[in-house]
């Protein structure tokens, strides 16, 4: 059974803690919504959970869940996309161009198993359900090739266009297509719906609830509703004024403040 | 590897990275040169090979700073550090795609305009060929100054100061592997073998030191 775990984390940007601790669990077709205020640490957690940044103390744990060359997963980032605030798409080559090497990059053997796949009867996303085995290691059966991720995010025909041509909300909708070009059980998802319009939202909550139906786990900062009422939910508090920054930074009430201001 | 090579020089084929800037500002400087020297073929063709090698390290070092930052605007650098591939394969796909997209021409360039130089046949190819082993120790060097500035919005200046200092021994066995060519009594051996190990051992050091320093310069 995959499963992942935070024990203790406390993540931060260099040596100052921003949230945590957090002790939390994620199984297999699990969600886990991360909400917040603006500035409460989502996105300093999700970075932490992608490998982007290190954590300050605390572990993560992963059981149970196989990177794309078969061995067991010692990295989250290993078994997880990251869709962060910025596409990571380049807008000089088209969104196929971008969407195929994604795939050739984070799959590997992807190409391989698109055409392996292509010689089957039925792509069509329903067969995602048998991605994941009981054992958690992927059958064949979860690539899609660019032009199908495509249309699945509502952009068919599309992969010849160059991304910066596309509009806001396409250009998210052809970077979140990057998701399904290349198996990763482990989806962290930073604020995945913005700039969609209501329709690409309830598609993308199709497809997220998809993934998770296939034994997938998704880790989502989000204001709006992905359609995971199941949902396990992570609330951050706000940093406070008082809060201790760490060692060696100074502890600054309200009533002091108060006091240093009245003083001014 | 492959897919990221091939998309880091198709995008800079594309007039998107830059790489053609190199190309012409080497042309510009190599050929504004016999103009501003004057008419003299002996001194053209005495400081000649000297003049190449310069214009090569300046229009190699002005395409530098792009090599991260780029990837770093569009979130495509959080990808790679988080992908399957190890940083410094990351950096040494991206370092070899520049090299072919930007000093390949230069070295290919190097012999047409020796030309307006007045270079001896002799020499114009011992530039080519110190030219090509010589370069990529140029980018490699600049690939850690580009990694350590890729935070930086105006990062272009620090990668030339931090890179320069570094990058003027490979100048100088360049050149000097490239007279020993022309003047009958220097050996062209020694100076070109120390250029080549010079290429190797920034190759090995180079991508270590800036695939670590882009990780650690997360945020």
């Amino acid at each position: 059974m995959a499963r992942l775990t935070l024990s203790a984390l406390v993540v931060g940007r260099g040596a100052t803690a921003v949230a945590g601790p957090f002790e939390i669990a994620v199984s297999a077709g699990e969600a886990l919504v991360v909400t917040g205020p603006n500035g409460a640490g989502k996105s300093t957690l999700l970075r932490t959970l992608a490998g982007l940044l290190p954590p300050i103390s605390g572990t993560v744990r992963l059981e149970g869940l196989a990177a794309s060359d078969g061995e067991p997963a010692a990295r989250l980032a290993d078994v997880a996309h990251y869709v962060g605030h910025r596409h990571g798409m380049k807008s000089q080559i088209t969104v196929g161009e971008n969407l195929r090497f994604w795939a050739r990059y984070l799959g590997g053997a992807a190409k391989e198993i698109a055409r392996r796949a292509g010689d089957a009867a039925d792509r069509s996303l329903g067969d995602r359900a048998s991605s994941l085995s009981q054992d958690g290691r992927l059958s064949q059966l979860t690539v899609l090739p660019p032009a199908e991720a495509l249309a699945a995010v509502g952009l068919p025909g599309l992969d010849a266009i160059p991304f910066g041509y596309l509009s806001a909300g396409q250009q998210r909708r052809a970077s979140l297509a990057r998701l399904l070009v290349a198996h990763r059980p482990v989806w962290i998802l930073d604020e995945p719906t913005s700039a969609l319009d209501v329709a690409s939202q309830a598609r993308f909550a199709d497809l997220v609830a998809r993934h998770l139906g296939s034994g997938g786990i998704v880790v989502a900062a989000t204001h709006h509703p992905l359609g995971l009422e199941s949902a396990k939910t992570l609330h951050i508090t706000p940093p406070r004024a008082g809060r201790d920054d760490g060692p060696g930074a100074p502890a600054i009430d309200d009533a002091a403040l108060a006091e240093a201001e009245g003083w001014l | 590897m492959s897919a990221l090579f091939l998309r880091d020089l198709r995008l800079a084929l594309a007039g998107g990275g830059g790489a053609t800037t190199a190309v012409i500002f080497f042309l510009a400087v190599i050929a504004t040169i016999p103009f501003g020297v004057g008419p003299d073929l002996n001194l053209l063709s005495r400081i000649g090979p000297a003049i190449l090698w310069i214009g090569a390290l300046l229009s190699t070092l002005l395409t530098l700073d792009r090599l991260f930052q780029a990837d770093r605007e569009d979130g495509t650098l959080d990808l790679l550090i988080a992908g399957p591939l190890p940083m410094p394969l990351v950096v040494l796909a991206k370092c070899l795609a520049l090299w072919a997209a930007s000093c390949l021409p230069l070295v290919l360039a190097s012999p047409v305009l020796g030309l307006f130089l007045a270079l001896q046949p002799a020499a114009l190819f011992a530039v080519m060929a110190t030219l090509f082993v010589g370069t990529p120790a140029i980018v490699f060097i600049g690939a850690v100054g580009a990694a350590v500035a890729v935070a930086l919005p105006r990062g272009g200046l620090l990668v030339s100061v931090l890179v320069l200092p570094l990058a003027i021994p490979v100048l100088i066995f360049g050149v000097s592997a490239t007279y020993a060519a022309v003047n009958e009594p220097g050996p062209f051996w020694p100076p070109f073998m120390i250029l080549c190990a010079l290429t190797l051992f920034f190759g090995a050091l180079g991508p270590l030191a800036a695939g670590a320093a882009l990780k650690g310069g997360g945020e």
